[in-house]
């Protein structure tokens, strides 16, 4: 019998801290698998948030640099101008994308930076303790809304994969999920198509994953993958929002 | 095609993600605790249906899989 | 290379593309327009350059960090509210221990403030200025030439030392034209750093992050900090000794308040008053020894600036109750005449019986 499955070469062996079922290291792990079947391991360059995934340089076997809260887009931009042979990209979850870093995020997409965004959306603050995100969903009771998000007080869940994609400088947005094997794939190959996009020197790119959160939403593990197909994907739609770059997906 | 696989048990977070998806449900959880605190999946295939499909270890989130097929 | 007439600000942009310097981030704010604008025009379309005028002065820091973590010489400017906004990204700066330069020309405070000169920022600049124990150096100019001079310093400095620079310039040596030599020239290559992280080729991967689930880990990079931070002050103090041999009142200024006090100092020479100054150019490292040196020859100081009093505590600290201290300042963007300071100085002088 022949090895048909494991560990991508660009993907550190160390046990994950994440939780039981958390979408963090299925992402990296494709993530991972994506920088080797492209032969970019020794020109990547990431930079993780702080959030859950802060510790991501103890995971991704390529050169890394912490962002403060928010800033991820501003530092990959700062790299990428100063040595625009780099493959450069932001691992971000929806606070920092969508909070904190909403000016960011969408001035390097204006900018047509031309840099990989992957988007972590599990519509919590993760590390911190669940509360609130921009992504949280209507009626959803975390530590910051324990009434449940109204939209009166509380606001709506943002889209950012839709207000990005109005930007000129986006190339390419898609929104995928990691909670099934099917959409792991997908993901898998919207990822590709991302990094792809950069080293083709299209534009900005963005990914954002619906991913499952078990300890923030109060589920188990299995419980959460449903959920988002169950209640997230009906807030915020899988598919591809916007591609300029002429080019399919990567099969 | 015929197929096996391995859980690293000392990996494993017992969140039951490949139990679920198991397309043969050849994997159950384990009564004996990891050193990690976790009752990890084990794989039976005394039925021998495992086909290698490598579903278990796609969906894996800690890759405690390995698969093998032939 | 002859002398030229600049502004203060295209100088020290003038002065940064002839030290290396390959990518400058900055934002609108008044009154240092003129350096952003020099660096749109000299360095957006210069090959091997980047120029961003980034979406706001946080986002601007963020990029000089990154492009100092790619390796490149780097730079950004603003003005006291935008250098407030980069307390967070200077921090990190200092904290990941990569080189940069931060120009701040000041401006009156607190909140929007006022756009005219004043130097309210020194506690700021001095202290850190974001969270955590670390210290910049700062550079403390007082003319167009010594901003070009200074410029250069700064990336040689940061560079060397791996501490972010901060030159402490003010919205009147921004805006004022003075001849000005450029003593060098931009390198043909500008070289990349060493530790810069530019993809893990043909060595292990390498990461640049400051935050650690071990304190003790964290106290050792203080540690450290610290330990480089007594080399800066045995090894790297600027200063200038003003008319002080024989001075019976010495004037502590720094920037453009020493320019100011400098006419006001030379016309009391002429009416036979013994007044010098002590001004401080590394305003970090204070060149503290050097100032109490002073006061075993001299005890009456009459400290000087554009603010409520902020060098006056480093001045106080460094004279170690040797001295008898003064205080006469000027906050908010108002510019104090030389006949004012005379005025102050003299009567200094007259109560303090100097003149005996």
């Amino acid at each position: 019998m022949k090895k048909v499955f494991s560990h991508p070469k660009s993907l550190k062996k160390a046990v994950f801290h994440y939780c039981p079922g958390c979408g963090h290291s299925i992402i990296h792990r494709i993530t991972c698998e994506v920088i080797d079947e492209l032969g970019i391991q020794e020109r990547v360059i990431g930079v993780p948030p702080p959030g859950c995934s802060v510790f991501a340089y103890y995971y991704f076997d390529v050169d890394m640099v912490e962002s403060a809260h928010g800033r991820g887009a501003a530092v990959a931009t700062g790299i990428k101008r100063a040595f625009p042979e780099s493959i450069v990209f932001t691992y971000q979850g929806d606070g920092d994308l969508a909070a904190i870093g909403t000016t960011e995020t969408l001035h390097a997409a204006n900018r047509g930076e031309n840099i990989t965004a992957i988007f972590i959306n599990n519509a919590v603050y993760g590390m911190t303790g669940g509360q609130m995100a921009p992504t949280t969903m209507l009626g959803m009771k975390t530590t910051t809304s324990p009434f449940g998000r109204d939209g009166k007080f509380e606001g709506h869940p943002i889209k950012m994969s839709e207000i990005l994609a109005q930007v000129q400088g986006s190339c390419y947005v898609e929104r995928c999920a990691v909670n099934s094997p099917a959409n792991i794939k997908k993901t898998k190959k919207a990822i590709k198509k991302a990094f792809q996009n950069q080293i083709d020197g299209k534009g900005y790119s963005l990914v954002e994953i619906l991913s499952p959160c078990p300890t923030n939403w109060k589920m188990s593990p299995v419980k959460s993958w449903q959920w988002v197909d169950d209640v997230m994907a009906k807030e915020f739609p899988l598919g591809l929002i916007k591609d300029t770059t002429g080019k399919k997906r990567a099969d | 095609m015929k197929g096996r696989i391995e859980i690293n048990r000392e990996l494993c977070k017992g969140c039951e993600i490949c139990i679920f998806f198991c397309p043969k449900k050849l994997i159950a959880l384990s009564d004996e605790l990891n050193a990690a605190g976790y009752l990890p999946s084990a794989f039976n295939n005394d039925s021998g249906e495992c086909t290698g499909c490598a579903i278990c270890a796609s969906v894996c989130p800690d890759v405690a899989i390995e698969v093998y097929r032939g | 290379m002859a002398k030229t007439l600049m502004t203060g600000n295209a100088a020290i942009g003038e002065a940064a593309i002839r030290a290396g310097c390959q990518s400058y981030f900055g934002y609108p704010i008044t009154p240092q327009n003129e350096l952003t604008e020099y660096m749109a025009a000299n360095m957006s379309r210069r090959p091997g350059c980047s120029f961003v005028q980034a979406e706001s002065e946080i986002a601007a820091i963020n990029m000089v960090y990154g492009a100092s973590v790619a390796g490149v010489r780097t730079m950004t400017s603003s003005s006291s509210p935008g250098i407030s906004l980069k307390q967070e990204g200077i921090s990190y700066l200092a904290a990941c221990q990569l080189p940069s330069v931060i120009v701040n020309m000041s401006r009156g405070g607190p909140g929007l403030g006022s756009i005219s000169a004043a130097q309210s920022d020194y506690f700021q600049s001095t202290r850190g200025g974001g969270h955590g124990d670390y210290r910049t150096i700062v550079l403390g100019p007082g003319s167009v030439q010594e901003l070009a001079d200074l410029t250069h310093h700064a990336f040689e400095m940061t560079d060397k030392y791996r501490i972010p620079v901060i030159i402490l310039g003010d919205g009147m040596l921004g805006q004022m034209m003075e001849p000005v030599e450029f003593r060098h020239e931009a390198p043909a290559i500008p070289p990349v750093r060493e530790d810069a992280l530019r993809g893990a080729t043909g060595r292990p991967s390498r990461f640049v992050r400051t935050f650690t689930s071990n304190p003790p880990d964290l106290e050792e990079l203080n540690w450290s900090l610290f330990r480089r931070y007594q080399l800066l002050r045995k090894q790297e103090v600027m200063w200038e000794n003003y008319m002080t041999d024989d001075a019976r009142l010495i004037v502590t200024a720094f920037g453009i308040a020493a320019r100011i006090a400098k006419g006001a100092i030379r016309q009391a020479r002429d009416m036979g008053l013994k007044i010098g100054m002590f001004r401080p150019i590394t305003l970090w490292p204070f060149p503290g020894e050097q100032l109490k040196e002073l006061s075993y020859t001299t005890k009456y100081f009459l400290d000087f600036e554009m603010n409520m009093g902020q060098m006056i505590e480093d001045v106080k600290l460094s004279l170690d109750g040797r001295g008898d201290v003064s205080f006469h300042g000027r906050p908010g963007g108002v510019i104090p005449t030389p006949s004012e300071v005379l005025r102050i100085i003299t009567r200094i002088y007259h109560q303090k019986g100097l003149n005996k």
